[in-house]
């Protein structure tokens, strides 16, 4: 039974650092910016292709 | 216009109004405590008034109905916002509504009686637990069934937390309610000894962690963007901050437990855990905060952002203290004294607190599509609301820590350097200055009502359209 808790841990752990990388890799840069900008879609339809002007610029 | 065109405001502007009715409420029954504490005579004698039965009755109001109120409130408004749909069932929406009111009337009703289950935070009887499970149960259909029918692919993450605080409030309120009724209006626990006490502290820890951490947390990841006018600091950051929260939280209970009968290893987790979330609460803390990087003079004259970032700032606060009161060393000082409550209240009046009013004085006059009547005395309320903060926080601080000091005092012969009745004289003071504090908070709250009071008087319930389409 410990071993299998410390297993399970250890996945959890990973699971958790693997969604770390995920998100911070460069190619969803893009995709979690416009994410961002979700809230602010509401009077506006969204338009595709085009990016819009970031308000701010997080790098 | 049809009800499809529109967003559900209606149970919003119910949960908004009620949020501010039962702030006041529970607030005054604070005040009135905290009276009680320094005047023991203001009982009167009367079972009902006494203070054993009376503090239950203000943590549930101010945690559940107000607190609870704003969450439904804010939680319907973001998810058709974000989501570009209206709710997704007006009748059961409009069941939690109502549902929920009774609960609150239940638990007003019982607490004084001296109904109650005795589990801190979870006071109530096991027929208005079955109401609770049945009201919480709608709610998550009516706000998963609004994600599913989404019009915006990406869920933003002010629903995630909202999201995981529905969900972790459904299983942490079954579990620990498990019990067995012997009569109407008493049952027992399933659990028993320090099960019992450790399925408590789950739940407990967890109602900290998910009620007014995550819930709340998804407040201030929509209203301090809207407010400020620009997105989140960081979108990537928020997300790492949910899953780590969700990862950590739940492991933290046993720090209520320290030198109990819990295992030493289970204090020594819990401790462990504690201290980790401390990274992911300052995350989401800078998170929130650098919002407005580039944008700080708006601080200056908005007194709605006011309330929103100092609410952050609070947040870091009691979330550094708490890591550190989890310590075990620390905690053998401050366990049983007031620093807890000085902690408790730095959490629920400023983090809470403020981000709730913050969100209110945003969303009310938006329901009514009014503009706020007064700015000024917004500016007001928040001035009042946090000199009373650090009136209360300080007071229980010096209060706290001096009792911890007197009772661990020790005379070369080993004997108590102080009695009981000797720390609780030191404490008369710090308890008159926290009924002080409590009561300038309150009056904040009042002049919040008047303000919101005379926005929306005379207005028609307002139906906001629903963006057009995206292709």
């Amino acid at each position: 039974m410990g071993v299998f808790h410390g297993i399970w841990t250890l996945l959890l752990l990973l699971v958790f650092l693997g969604i770390v990388v995920w998100v911070w890799s460069s190619r969803r840069k893009k995709h979690f910016e416009e994410a961002g900008r979700i809230p602010f879609q509401e009077e506006h339809p969204v338009s595709t292709g085009e990016d819009h002007k970031a308000e701010k610029n997080d790098g | 216009m049809s009800s499809e065109n529109t967003y559900n405001y209606r149970v919003v502007r119910q949960f908004s109004i009620m949020t501010v009715v039962w702030g006041i409420v529970g607030m005054l029954v604070g005040v009135v405590i905290a009276a009680q504490m320094a005047w023991p005579q203001l009982n009167f004698d009367i079972a009902w008034l006494s203070f054993g039965r009376l503090r239950p009755l203000h943590t549930n109001a101010v945690i559940f109905a107000f607190g609870g109120s704003a969450l439904f409130a804010t939680s319907y408004y973001v998810v058709q916002r974000t989501c570009h749909v209206r709710l997704f069932s007006d009748g059961l929406a409009a069941f939690t509504f109502w549902g929920w009111q009774a609960v609150i009337v239940l638990a007003a009703i019982t607490l004084p009686l001296g109904i109650t289950s005795s589990k801190e935070y979870a006071e109530l009887e096991w027929p208005i637990d079955l109401l609770i499970t049945v009201v919480w149960v709608a709610y998550a259909v009516v706000f998963f069934g609004t994600l599913m029918q989404r019009r915006i692919k990406h869920i933003y993450v002010a629903n995630w937390f909202y999201a995981g605080f529905i969900i972790t409030i459904a299983v942490l309120h079954v579990v620990n309610s498990a019990a067995i009724p012997v009569s109407l209006w008493k049952s027992y626990s399933v659990y028993a000894g320090v099960q019992d006490a450790m399925i408590q502290w789950w739940y407990g820890h967890n109602a900290v962690g998910f009620f007014l951490t995550a819930g709340f947390l998804a407040i201030m990841y929509y209203f301090i963007p809207k407010q400020a006018a620009r997105p989140v600091y960081s979108y990537r950051l928020s997300v790492v901050h949910f899953w780590a929260l969700v990862f950590t939280y739940i492991w933290a209970g046993p720090h209520h437990l320290h030198y109990t009968a819990l295992p030493d290893w289970a204090q020594s987790l819990g401790m462990v855990f504690s201290l980790i979330l401390l990274a992911p609460s300052w995350g989401g803390m800078i998170n929130g905060i650098m919002t407005l990087s580039g944008a700080w003079e708006k601080l200056r004259s908005d007194p709605i952002l006011k309330f929103l970032i100092v609410s952050v700032s609070f947040y870091g606060m009691s979330t550094f203290e708490g890591p550190m009161m989890s310590i075990k060393t620390v905690n053998a000082l401050s366990h049983y004294t007031d620093w807890t409550i000085g902690h408790v209240h730095s959490g629920a009046l400023g983090w809470v607190g403020f981000i709730s009013i913050g969100a209110m004085y945003y969303l009310i006059p938006r329901l009514f599509n009014r503009e706020l009547y007064s700015v000024k005395l917004a500016e007001m309320h928040f001035w009042i609301a946090t000199i009373g903060i650090v009136l209360y926080i300080t007071s229980m601080w010096i209060s706290g820590v001096m009792q911890g000091l007197m009772w661990r005092a020790v005379n070369t012969d080993g004997t108590l350097t102080y009695s009981f009745v000797e720390s609780v004289q030191a404490m008369h003071p710090y308890y008159i200055i926290r009924f002080l504090g409590g009561a300038l908070y309150l009056a904040g709250m009042l002049i919040m009502a008047y303000n919101l009071y005379r926005t929306v008087v005379g207005a028609k319930p307002y139906e906001a359209a629903i963006p057009a389409a995206a292709h």
